[in-house]
């Protein structure tokens, strides 16, 4: 059986910049796999390229056997991928409950569509008792929730959660790495993007270092928290 | 130009007079709102001044105008009158919604990435484009457009008040259009899609809203929008010019501008203060001054307001 996603030496960049420079990596059904690295290394342009909203020049990208490279990101979106971006992207004047609604606005499944977002809500109640708030008005954290849950709203096979941990209260980034590994468990197949390197190794299965636009070290998640260069470059105390 | 009507102006009580200017400033308001909705909605979904807009107005006038001639409707009864009326405001707005969703798959969908400047001048080009055509269409001089709604006060012909079935003819139609649009906005998949993608276009790809189908959707809106604009105003003037979408559509893109552009209810306040201060302005001012004074209380809104009565944050400046 392929991989659920089978990213293969991807290059992309915007106009006559290179991001990704040859970038390869796999992500297997009921995973959850960290991309570490630092600021400006690439990882936030290899999951926009994932959900194609940065085509990729060269290179192919597979999800579940099928190609998706060269699929616009809404049927990216219906394929199966949800993208929880950097800086969140919450819809500052729509409601919380509008908000998570677009994340399920590629399905038709109405009574589905209420299951998850009764599921959501029993995940972050504090999104229940904003409901009808303007997504704009919640603070940075709620937001973040927010963030994760309208992507979940999309019932996708694999997430794509970029930095969920940025500029938040160590608590409130608990609770949503918590939420993270509950959705997993669920069955969704997670690609965590984060610069807190240990808690994301801590969490996933797999993880992959970046650096200037490359991946330059792969390995079970236990073998990058012991990997000396790991240690000293991304997990210092 | 919207000629205001002056027939109160003798009216001796000077609150009657304020009554009848405010009447004849709400109807002309609700007109440039129909028109300024298609400049405003586009110009939040794409950030694009759509200065073709106004143009396809005229043409869309220019369609009832030849449909009327078509339909024999000066000379028909009055039941087939109202059947024929009824009949452009279905055609027309179907015509001019087709013809913006044209002009942006062919003129502006190619320069989505370009610099904005790119697409902006060349919705320019488009308006002067068809601004040309009308002149082939509909010939240099202004055209007359039948009378068909009847002039007859609906208050009483000796009532110091005027109320016409032309005016009610603009409410009936302006009245629900919103109505529908705001429902259409709030209430449905495809409008909330719509708000989601004015407000954060990459986070609405990421939903898998497909950016192209919306933008069409929004011009076809915008344009149907005009359309019907186009049938009242010919209708209500009775003068139809292929001027007409150039000075309509500056006063409606002012009322955009002036209510926050990017802002749909915004669009429709700013019809109503410019058609009010419009018919203010020709009623105690003078007909003259009536440009002047639109601009003037523009340039102070965007002192005081940069962002335009009901605009929320500044925009980008084009």
């Amino acid at each position: 059986m392929p991989p659920l996603l089978e990213v293969d030496d991807v290059y992309a960049g915007y106009g006559p910049i290179e991001v990704l420079k040859g970038i390869s990596l796999t992500v297997d059904t009921g995973e959850i796999v960290a991309l570490i690295g630092a600021n400006g290394a690439g990882k936030t342009s290899t999951l926009l390229s994932i959900s194609g909203c940065l085509p990729a020049r060269r290179g192919s990208m597979r999800l579940a056997g099928q190609e998706i490279h060269a699929l616009p990101a809404h049927e990216i979106v219906h394929r199966g991928i949800c993208h929880s971006p950097e800086g969140r992207k919450i819809f500052p004047r729509l409601t919380v409950l509008e908000n998570l609604q677009m994340g399920a606005f590629s399905r038709r499944d109405k009574p589905g569509i209420e299951r998850d977002l009764a599921h959501a809500f029993e995940l972050f109640p504090i999104l229940a008792e904003r409901k009808h708030q303007a997504g704009g008005t919640l603070s940075g954290g709620e937001q973040q929730m927010l963030a994760v849950a309208r992507a979940m709203m999309g019932r996708p096979k694999l997430l794509l959660l970029d930095e969920p941990s940025l500029g938040l209260a160590p608590m409130i980034v608990l609770k949503i790495f918590e939420v993270v590994r509950k959705l997993n468990d669920e069955g969704i197949s997670i690609l965590l993007v984060e610069q807190a390197a240990r808690m994301a190794l801590k969490l996933a299965h797999r993880g992959y270092v970046m650096e200037m636009g490359q991946i330059t070290i792969a390995g079970t998640a236990a073998e990058l928290l012991t990997d000396k260069r790991v240690q000293d470059a991304y997990l210092g105390e | 130009m919207f000629p205001v009507l002056l027939a109160a102006a003798e009216a001796p009580d000077a609150w009657q007079t304020f009554l009848q200017y405010t009447l004849i400033g709400l109807s002309n308001g609700a007109l440039f709102a129909l028109v300024a909705l298609g400049y405003t909605m586009v110009y939040g979904i794409i950030e694009l001044i759509n200065f073709a807009h106004g143009e396809v107005f005229m043409l869309g006038s220019f369609l009832a105008l030849a449909l009327i001639g078509v339909m024999g409707l000066e000379e028909a009864a009055l039941w087939q009158r109202w059947l024929g009326i009824g009949l452009l405001f279905v055609v027309v707005p179907i015509f001019c919604g087709a013809l913006n969703v044209g002009i942006d798959l062919a003129v502006y969908k190619p320069l989505r990435d370009a610099p904005k400047l790119a697409p902006l001048v060349s919705a320019i080009g488009v308006s002067f484009v068809l601004m040309n055509v009308g002149l082939l269409w509909g010939g240099a001089a202004d055209r007359h457009f039948p009378d068909l709604v009847s002039r007859e006060n609906l208050l009483g012909s000796e009532a110091a008040l005027s109320f016409t079935y032309k005016d009610l003819m603009i409410v009936a139609v302006t009245v629900p259009i919103m109505i529908a649009l705001s429902v259409f906005v709030k209430g449905t998949r495809l409008g909330k899609a719509m708000r989601a993608t004015a407000q954060d276009p990459l986070a609405a790809k990421l939903m898998g809203i497909n950016a192209d189908r919306v933008i069409s959707v929004t011009f076809a809106i915008g344009g149907a929008l005009a359309g019907a604009a186009a049938v009242i105003y010919g209708l209500y003037i009775n003068t139809v010019s292929y001027q007409m979408g150039f000075t309509n559509g500056l006063y409606a893109f002012t009322a955009a501008v002036l209510g926050g552009i990017g802002n749909i209810p915004g669009a429709v306040l700013g019809g109503l203060v410019i058609g009010l201060a419009r018919a203010f302005g020709s009623g105690y001012v003078g007909e003259r001054w009536t440009s002047a004074l639109v601009f003037v209380i523009l340039i102070a809104i965007l002192v005081f307001r940069p962002a335009g009565l009901l605009g929320t944050h500044a925009r980008e400046k084009v």
